[in-house]
């Protein structure tokens, strides 16, 4: 009996996990702003398009996760490199620090020093403190990533490279970092994923003219059933989605 | 001249001092310091923020996060456990169905929160369902509760709890349950006496892993619970925002960073480092 039992508690278990989210891209394709279904329509993807707030928010959501995984990438990197070189538990002991605190402590505490520096500098909260908190939390995934692909490199081969005459930098340029391209794509991909979905930490160090996607969702959500959201989601999986699949692509080849 | 490795080191090392412990610090000194006329921070430095937390007032809320942070990680384990079971003896199949278990985690979790408010919401697809069939005549109240935070919170970490048991149950000897059944050992009694006590680590691992993110949750009380459901998250960016009270803020978030650090620790000591 359990071997019957077994299967349809795995199944109903996928259920869970997928169907909220297949029903809500579902209905963001329904005629009727309620949740009965009407008929086919794509007018909230029509009211989506010419939102011009949300396509600003977008553009800024867009820019920020571009600049914050390149920074954080490179920084990521050279960084896990380092630590694969010369272990210091005190920064990888930081770093995991970092990934297991709460996002609404590391949002607080990030306010509280930028406010802070603010009395030194003529500055105010905007852009650039969204793109620093965002590229201080990627580090780490990218860091992670990075090192989980440094674990199984054989560190014979640079020191094969050095005894035929490659300098520190040529080893690393020329044998360990074309090695770690797969990791490298594949920590990318994560550090964009949590900068353009990040709420809690941006939306408290953003200031006025930094409104993100995830900061208008929630205010839209916060607002009641709009059935704009469930058109962006559906956007949004599909965009993930393409990028995804693009970066398995691309890591193959 | 400086090594290679140093120097690589270097940017990483900045970001973290300046911008991870660093911050960290400011909140520490804040904690200690009392809240100014217009929200700021100014000295006399006191140790009342800390003696507060005891107040009942906020007990409540300490309490409450424990109580639903703590529901919803037995709710992951109950539900991660014959999944990962399944997974670990479906042989070719492994990485699909795993994929299939964190594919929703690359979406955004303001997102999935989302899904749940339009399931559950009076106006929500459950309730729409239910009285288009006649079951019910008004709309039962499934969001801003309790339950509701729970279930977003277990949906939230569900993968979390799966990973760890997954890959406990994976490396699980299979001639010990061979052995179990020829001496006599029913199903269930070899998955009592056998599979259960050695799958304890990755109980434990899951355990630590969902609780963690659970107990600092804002976004899914915020969102589910509707203001009537709070957990220290949310009275945390309340004294950061409405309240402007920041050294009370600092002292909740350190204790929180406090409890968080407690639990990794005992994990990490007792099940080694092997896990990281």
């Amino acid at each position: 009996m359990k071997q019957r039992l077994l299967p349809l508690y795995v199944i109903s278990i996928y259920a869970f996990l997928h169907l909220p989210l297949l029903i809500l891209c579902a209905f963001s394709f329904n005629s009727s702003r309620f949740t009965i279904w009407e008929g086919f329509s794509l007018v909230w993807y029509k009211a989506m398009w010419n939102d011009g707030a949300l396509a600003e928010a977008t553009w800024n959501s867009l820019l920020i996760a571009a600049v914050s995984t390149v920074l954080a990438t490179v920084v990521g990197t050279l960084g896990a490199y380092g630590l694969w070189k010369k272990n210091s538990k005190f920064l990888s002991g930081s770093m995991y620090l970092s990934l297991v605190t709460p996002e609404i402590i590391t949002g607080i505490a990030l306010l509280a020093t930028f406010q802070w520096a603010f009395r030194f500098f003529h500055l105010q909260l905007g852009m650039h403190t969204v793109i620093l908190a965002h590229v201080t939390f990627s580090i780490a995934y990218v860091l992670l990533v990075v090192m989980a692909r440094l674990r199984t490199a054989d560190p014979a081969l640079e020191e094969a490279a050095l005894d035929l005459g490659a300098t520190e930098w040529q080893a690393f340029r020329l044998v360990t970092l074309p090695m770690l391209k797969p990791g490298i794509a594949a920590a990318a991909l994560l550090a964009f994923t949590v900068s353009f979905d990040d709420y809690v930490i941006t939306s408290l160090v953003a200031g006025v003219d930094s409104e993100t996607l995830p900061m208008m969702l929630y205010a839209m959500a916060r607002r009641g059933a709009n059935p704009v959201v469930s058109a962006i989601s559906t956007v949004i999986f599909v965009g993930l989605g393409i990028l995804i699949v693009a970066s398995e692509r691309l890591q193959k080849t | 001249m400086m090594r290679l490795r140093t120097l690589f080191l270097l940017p990483a090392w900045a970001f973290t001092l300046l911008l991870f412990l660093g911050p960290m610090l400011i909140i520490v000194v804040y904690s200690l310091q009392t809240k100014g006329v217009y929200g700021g921070v100014v000295e006399p430095w006191t140790l009342e923020n800390y003696t507060r937390l005891l107040d009942p007032l906020y007990g409540v809320i300490l309490l409450r996060s424990f109580v639903m942070a703590g529901a919803s990680t037995i709710g992951c384990i109950v539900l991660a456990f014959p999944l990962a079971l399944y997974i670990a003896r479906s042989g070719t199949r492994k990485t699909l169905l795993l994929n299939l278990v964190m594919l929703p985690f690359w979406t955004s979790f303001l997102v999935r929160t989302y899904a749940w408010m339009f399931l559950l919401r009076d106006t929500g697809l459950l309730n729409s369902a239910l009285l288009a069939l006649g079951i019910i005549s008004e709309p039962l109240p499934l969001l801003y509760n309790d339950w509701a935070v729970i279930v977003g919170l277990v949906y939230g970490y569900l993968p979390f709890a799966v990973l760890p048991l997954y890959s406990n149950l994976e490396r699980l000897d299979k001639s010990l349950l061979e052995a179990a059944a020829d001496l006599g050992a029913k199903p269930w009694e070899t998955m009592l006496h056998v599979v259960l006590p050695l799958t304890a680590p990755g109980m434990r691992a899951a355990g630590v892993l969902v609780f963690i993110p659970c107990l600092g949750a804002y976004l899914t009380p915020d969102l589910l619970g509707g203001g009537k459901s709070m957990m220290i998250g949310n009275l945390v960016q309340n004294q950061f925002t409405t309240a402007r009270d920041w050294p009370f803020g600092s002292a909740l978030s350190l204790a929180l960073m406090a409890i968080v650090m407690l639990l990794l620790w005992a994990l990490l000591r007792r099940d080694g480092e092997e896990m990281l």
